[in-house]
Parts: structure tokens; C-alpha cells; sequence
């Protein structure tokens, strides 16, 4: 068990209050816990149980009120605005919901990350960006799909657009809020493949928020349940033999049948 | 339709030369409402409370501003600014002059319209703006505007439109222009055949503006 391995991030005692002054009780209560480089991470718990929470703690896009939010042993919260910036580019995010531009194409959706840096923080050039686009696109599976918009694709082929544009700049780590809430089985599939292939291929440590426990047993190795804003329990995900999504017949037959 | 060509005969020169006037008027005062309009527009969005560049100061000067000239009724805005218009311009009379007011509105208007396009905007893709680690800049011109293009420019048709009749007020400034020529010749002279004439001439021009604007943000919409 390789529960010593120094962290990629860690929770130290973080509690997370939207308004501090009231007496509502905290989206994230004192929450400790370390994710392990190159793990897939999944974070389970019914709405409200601070999920999203976690997820936007990690990038700082939320501030926590108390405790301590590391990633790759430096405090989020010592960051300034550039050292927020570097870090956010070294974080693949993919909301719910995904939120890809309407008026770019699929190939230049995905590349808006690789212009972000300025020419001295290694931008690549562009013929370098065109390839790592078409690199990530086949990667996903959507290269037949670069020219087209965002409306004309489906909701899965969507998602995975949103994954390789979190996935283009290479990050370390990826954040991952429901990326399959509103697919079928065999599109989920393809969305969860990408996922792993990420970490196998590429060495993403990936965290995923799901309320879907076949996703959990498909590729996570471990997941935190949290109940109202604490840590319930973490998990250690072991399902012996190989592990794979029940095909949407299978899970009918497995949820209608007596 | 002798009285047509009778009319046209007599007055064409006048109204080509009115319709030039009013060309000139709304251009110089469109260009005003994307080259100052447009940003302010977009810093009111973005310094609103919750927004990517929060600022309380900045937002509440730039909002009191868009209030403040959109409250004028305009005949009393152009009057109210003669002293200004004629520290800028040396005069405060003639289409130059008439000019600085339809530019103080055409910003404020433009201005309005593109807050509230950009408010349309879902509010994930500034999320994932500030997520993949965008300046605000960046932000602004790689995903915000790109988003928003198709209605900011169907709401330049709209503001262009307003224009052209704000336009028609500025006679008593001796602005000129096709609306006025309307008003001294149908109002004053009692020549109706030549105000209709001139009302359709106002009327085919708002439904060209209207056609191309309409055409050019369809083409630029992809959703």
C-alpha cells in the first residue's frame, strides 16, 4: 500500500464556510485527506455534501475558511495572482456542464489553454499547439470532429472536447465534476476510458466527483464519501478481476429484475 | 408619378445632401459606441459584484455615467452640452457640432446593450476562464466577446437604428440630416408629398440596417 507517498494534494484540517458570520452548517467541515500522484480519485456523496466544494478548493477558486489546501506541498492560499495563474494551468478542470465557446470550432476550443501562457512562460508555437491539438484530439477520439461546433456534437462527444481542452497543456492533475451525469451507458464508457487512459498514458492524477457508484468501481482506486460537508469514509476500491462499466442491458437486467 | 420626378428634379440635390449628413452623423457616433461604448459595456460587466474583476468604485462611476445621459431627454442633452460642444469643437452649431451629443448617447446606449449581452453569457465560461488560469484580458478577448459577437453586433443594428432618429432632433442645432430635412419641409413648408417621400427614404434605410445587421450576426452565431 503506497499510502506514504508524499501527496499530490492534501487536505489539512480544511472547513469551508460561504458565510462566515452565520451559523448555517459549513459546505466542507474539517476535512482531512491526501490524494496520491497518479491515482484516479473519485468523490462521492448526495447533493449538498460539499462535492463541488472540494473540487473548487484545490484550483482556489474558492478560499477555504480554516485549514490548509496543499498542492504539491505549497499552500494555495500563499499563492499570488500569477503564482493562482500557474497553478490553474497545471489544473485540468472539466465542470458539470462542460461550458465549451458556442462560436469556436472543436479544434479551437481545445487549444484556448495552450495560449493562455505569455511568450516567456514557454508557449509553444503554433504549429507546436496545432499538433498537440490534433496530439489530444485523437486522443479523445474526436479527430473527425476538429472542424465541427460545439452544437453540432453530442453530449458525450462534448464532454470528451471538454476533457481534452483540460487535458491539451498537459497538467498534472485533472478535476472532474460529474463528467457523466447526463450520458448513457456506452457514451459514459467512452467518457471513463478517456479518464483512464489519462492517467495510464499521459500520468494524470485524476479526482472525480460522481453520484455514480458504477463509475466509482469502473476506474477510481479510491473515493471519499462525504455526508453533509465531513469525510464519511474513504474507500479503498477493490474489485478483483477486470474492471469494466456494465453495458446499459446489463444494468437494466441488474436493477429491474428480482 | 409626374409628381415624383417633379419633386426629385427640385429637391434630390437637398436630400442627397441631407442623407449624407445623417451618414456622417451616425457613423462618427457608431464608431463612438464600439470604441468607448464597447469597453465600458465590458468593464461594467466585469467589476460587477461576483464578476472576474470585481470593483465597486470603478462599476458604480461607470454605471452612473450610462444612467446619467440615458435619463436626458435628448433634445435637452444637445442643449444642455452647447458650452462643451463648443469648448471641443470651436462651434456649437452645424452637423460637426451636432455630432458630440449623438456620441455621448450612441456610448451610453451601446454601452447598456453590451452589459446585457455579456450577462447572457453562461456564467461557466467565465469560470472556466479563471479555471484554466486567464488574465482578464484574456478572458475578455479570447472567450467573452468571441461568445458574444453575434449579439453585440445585432445590438449595434439596434442602436444604429435609435440613432438615426435621435438624428432627427438635431436640426435645432443645425445639424441637418435627412430627419430634419423631413421636419423643415413637411412640418414648416407643408409640403406633404415631400415629407412622405422622406419618410420612406428614413423607413427603406432602417430596413436596410436591419437586413445587414440581422444577416451579419446570423452568420456569426454557431450555437
Amino acid at each position: 500500500m503506497a499510502t506514504d507517498l508524499p501527496a499530490i494534494v492534501e487536505f489539512r484540517h480544511v472547513t469551508k464556510r460561504f458565510r462566515p458570520d452565520s451559523d448555517e452548517r459549513p459546505a466542507l467541515d474539517d476535512v482531512t485527506l491526501g490524494i496520491r500522484p497518479g491515482e484516479i480519485f473519485g468523490v462521492i456523496g448526495e447533493s449538498g455534501a460539499g462535492k463541488s466544494t472540494l473540487l473548487e478548493l484545490i484550483n482556489g477558486l474558492t478560499r477555504p475558511t480554516d485549514g490548509d489546501v496543499r498542492v504539491r506541498d505549497v499552500s494555495v492560499a500563499d499563492l499570488d495572482r500569477a503564482g493562482l495563474r500557474r497553478l490553474r494551468r497545471d489544473v485540468g478542470v472539466v465542470f458539470q456542464g462542460v461550458h465549451l465557446l458556442s462560436n469556436s470550432t472543436v479544434r479551437d476550443n481545445v487549444r484556448l489553454p495552450l495560449r493562455l501562457p505569455r511568450r516567456d512562460e514557454n508557449r509553444l508555437t503554433a504549429a507546436q499547439q496545432r499538433d498537440a491539438v490534433d496530439e489530444m484530439l485523437s486522443f479523445v477520439g474526436l479527430s473527425h470532429r476538429a472542424a465541427h461546433f460545439p452544437a453540432q456534437l453530442s453530449g458525450g462527444e462534448r464532454q470528451r472536447v471538454g476533457l481534452a481542452r483540460a487535458l491539451v497543456s498537459q497538467p498534472s492533475l485533472l478535476l472532474c465534476d460529474e463528467p457523466t451525469s447526463s450520458l448513457d451507458a456506452s457514451t459514459t464508457a467512452d467518457v471513463l476510458r478517456v479518464l483512464a487512459d489519462a492517467r495510464d498514458q499521459l500520468g494524470t492524477t485524476v479526482i472525480v466527483i460522481t453520484h455514480d457508484l458504477d463509475v466509482v468501481k469502473a476506474i477510481c482506486d479510491r473515493a471519499a464519501l462525504l455526508e453533509k460537508g465531513r469525510l464519511r469514509r474513504i474507500f479503498e476500491i477493490d474489485v478483483g478481476g477486470p474492471r469494466s462499466l456494465p453495458s446499459y442491458y446489463e444494468q437494466v437486467e441488474r436493477e429491474l429484475t428480482a | 408619378m409626374t409628381w415624383l420626378t417633379d419633386l426629385l428634379a427640385e429637391y434630390g440635390e437637398d436630400i442627397a445632401q441631407s442623407m449624407a449628413e445623417t451618414g456622417y452623423m451616425m457613423l462618427v457616433s457608431l464608431l463612438a459606441a464600439v470604441l468607448v461604448g464597447l469597453p465600458l459595456g465590458t468593464v461594467v460587466y466585469l467589476t460587477e459584484r461576483g464578476g472576474i474583476a470585481e470593483h465597486r468604485v470603478i462599476n458604480t462611476v461607470a454605471n452612473l455615467y450610462i444612467n446619467v445621459v440615458r435619463s436626458f431627454p435628448f433634445l435637452l442633452l444637445v442643449v444642455f452640452l452647447i458650452p462643451f460642444t463648443r469648448a471641443v469643437i470651436g462651434t456649437s452649431f452645424g452637423t460637426q457640432a451636432a455630432t458630440l451629443p449623438l456620441c455621448f448617447v450612441a456610448v451610453a446606449i451601446y454601452a447598456r446593450l453590451t452589459e446585457q449581452i455579456l450577462r447572457e453569457i453562461p456564467a461557466g465560461i467565465s469560470k472556466v476562464a479563471v479555471a484554466s488560469g486567464a488574465t482578464v484580458p484574456q478572458a475578455v478577448f479570447r472567450m467573452l466577446l468571441p461568445e458574444a459577437r453575434s449579439g453585440l453586433v445585432y445590438a449595434l443594428t439596434s442602436a444604429a437604428i435609435s440613432l438615426l432618429s435621435y438624428s432627427t432632433v438635431l436640426g435645432v442645432v443645425g445639424g441637418g440630416g435627412i430627419g430634419d430635412f423631413a421636419m423643415r419641409y413637411g412640418y414648416q413648408v407643408y409640403n406633404d408629398n415631400l415629407m412622405y417621400l422622406t419618410i420612406v427614404i428614413i423607413i427603406v434605410c432602417v430596413l436596410a440596417i436591419q437586413a445587414v445587421g440581422h444577416r451579419t450576426s446570423v452568420r456569426l452565431d454557431h450555437r
